[in-house]
């Protein structure tokens, strides 16, 4: 019935997804071959009763609520299990076990959500603080040293390794919802050496990494919602010197086992 | 443990993986309302013709949906839907596999159905005046692979390119795939024609 070369093309003719030089050639085709037209003519039919059918479904009302209600659930079973990791981890500080923190979590048993309420209400005193003032956010705080030191075991370091802030900054377009200032200070002695994806404060987050002779110097950067204006924050924990600033709605920290003041006078320059 | 959890890259794509659960939090929640939830329609409408049930498809669409809010942190951002549509696909072809293999076993092979005889004139393969009804009814029938590409191009409208990505074929296999279809719902519809005797299409 239809001419075999052109059957394929004419569905791409119908639906708007030829290039301007084959379109031309189904047109010129068309003009002199019937059985093409006929063809064109039939699906032309077919889908003006695509568009005009009661086809489409839509979902019910009660589904959104449904979703809603589970994924509120799910937001909820979350956080918990992130308070009682919180909790073990502060154990394994305070025993002063030298052994790398290895994942806890399970995957969440949907028959534990009620039980995950009753943790909720049980930890609550714990959650608060690190949802809440990031300041004196000792949650936060111990998430970065945590992924500082992560970051230091071998092949964790470096997403992408390079020292050219015009390789690095470009890396993170599409991996995250931001776009991080990436500078090197290369001639102030703290070069770039790269960066790397990381998970902090329930988000994903850029972290660039810098070098000071021996020294490392990871520096966390995520989109900060309201600017604070707080001042900067400087920390000791566990013998790594943390500093953390917010700039153009970014929150920034430092964080390194460089001494206070060299990590001091880094931030000063990345600040500028 | 999840506060520790570190977004690893995928180094053979460059992305990150998309099997990386999302810790999810309250402001995930709200943004996920914002981004993913005005898409609930087009989730319902491909899970539903895809299952061919619509409490199956409900259960679908909510298992999508969490599936979704958990890897919410490998959406890159950009429009949504696609990406939903895809969470949609790869559920409901899960489901299928798990209640209904045999609906996944449907001929899909063009080579046996393409050897059809043509019709034997041009009035007979005319299509006029097509009902909903049939046409639902014929669309239902056909093999889940051409189902999937018709519900895609003619009721959610995506390009060629979006139904490539989503689906995993190249785009000229799209516009074979929908050439096929379409000959086979035509075939369907006059099959019916046929079989309601003197009403024509």
């Amino acid at each position: 019935m239809v001419c075999d070369d052109n059957a394929r093309f004419l569905h791409g003719y119908l639906d708007g997804e030829l290039d301007l030089v084959r379109s031309l050639e189904i047109e010129e085709h068309l003009k002199t071959c019937p059985d093409c037209s006929q063809e064109l003519w039939n699906q032309q039919t077919m889908r003006k009763a695509f568009r005009s059918s009661s086809l489409y479904e839509r979902a019910p009302a009660a589904l959104a609520d449904r979703i809603r209600a589970s994924i509120a659930r799910e937001a909820t079973a979350d956080v918990a299990a992130t308070a009682e990791d919180a909790s073990a981890k502060k154990a394994t500080i305070v025993s002063m076990t030298p052994t790398p923190l290895s994942s806890k979590r399970a995957a969440w048993n949907w028959l534990a959500v009620a039980a995950a309420v009753l943790l909720m209400f049980t930890v609550t005193w714990r959650v608060v603080p690190g949802l809440s003032g990031r300041g004196n956010s000792d949650l936060l705080t111990e998430e970065i040293v945590s992924s500082h030191i992560r970051s230091l075991q071998p092949d964790h370091l470096f997403d992408v390794k390079s020292t050219d802030q015009h390789t690095v900054k470009p890396w993170f377009n599409g991996k995250l919802d931001f776009s991080p200032p990436v500078r090197d200070l290369a001639e102030d002695g703290y070069p770039l050496v790269g960066g790397r994806l990381d998970y902090v404060d329930h988000r994903a987050v850029a972290a660039l990494v810098y070098q000071r002779q021996q020294h490392l110097i990871n520096v966390f950067v995520w989109p900060e919602g309201k600017e604070t204006g707080e001042p900067k924050r400087m920390k000791s924990v566990q013998g790594y010197n943390m500093i953390a600033w917010e700039a153009n709605g970014m929150y920034h920290c430092a964080v390194s086992d460089l001494n206070s003041r060299e990590l001091e006078q880094f931030t000063e320059l990345l600040r500028k | 443990m999840s506060t520790l959890a570190v977004y690893r890259l995928d180094s053979s794509s460059g992305r990150m993986s998309m099997a990386t659960p999302n810790a999810g939090n309250a402001a995930d929640a709200g943004r996920f309302e914002q981004t993913v939830m005005p898409h609930l329609d087009a989730a319902y409408n491909l899970a539903r013709w895809l299952v061919r049930n619509t409490h199956d498809a409900e259960d679908v669409v909510q298992e999508a949906c969490l599936r979704a809010f958990r890897f919410f942190g490998g959406f890159q951002g950009g429009d949504a839907r696609p990406w939903l549509l895809k969470i949609v696909r790869n559920t409901s072809y899960s489901f299928l596999e798990k209640n209904r293999p045999a609906a996944l076993g449907e001929e899909f092979d063009e080579r046996v159905h393409g050897q059809d005889a043509p019709p034997p004139n041009v009035e007979a393969t005319m299509v006029r005046n097509v009902e909903s009804r049939m046409l639902r009814e014929a669309l239902e029938e056909l093999p889940v692979g051409f189902r999937e590409v018709l519900v895609l191009r003619e009721l959610e409208g995506l390009s060629y390119k979006e139904i490539a990505e989503l689906v995993g074929i190249p785009i000229g296999t799209v516009m074979s795939s929908l050439a096929r279809g379409r000959e086979r719902l035509r075939e369907a519809l006059l099959r019916a024609r046929a079989k309601e005797g003197t009403r024509g299409l």
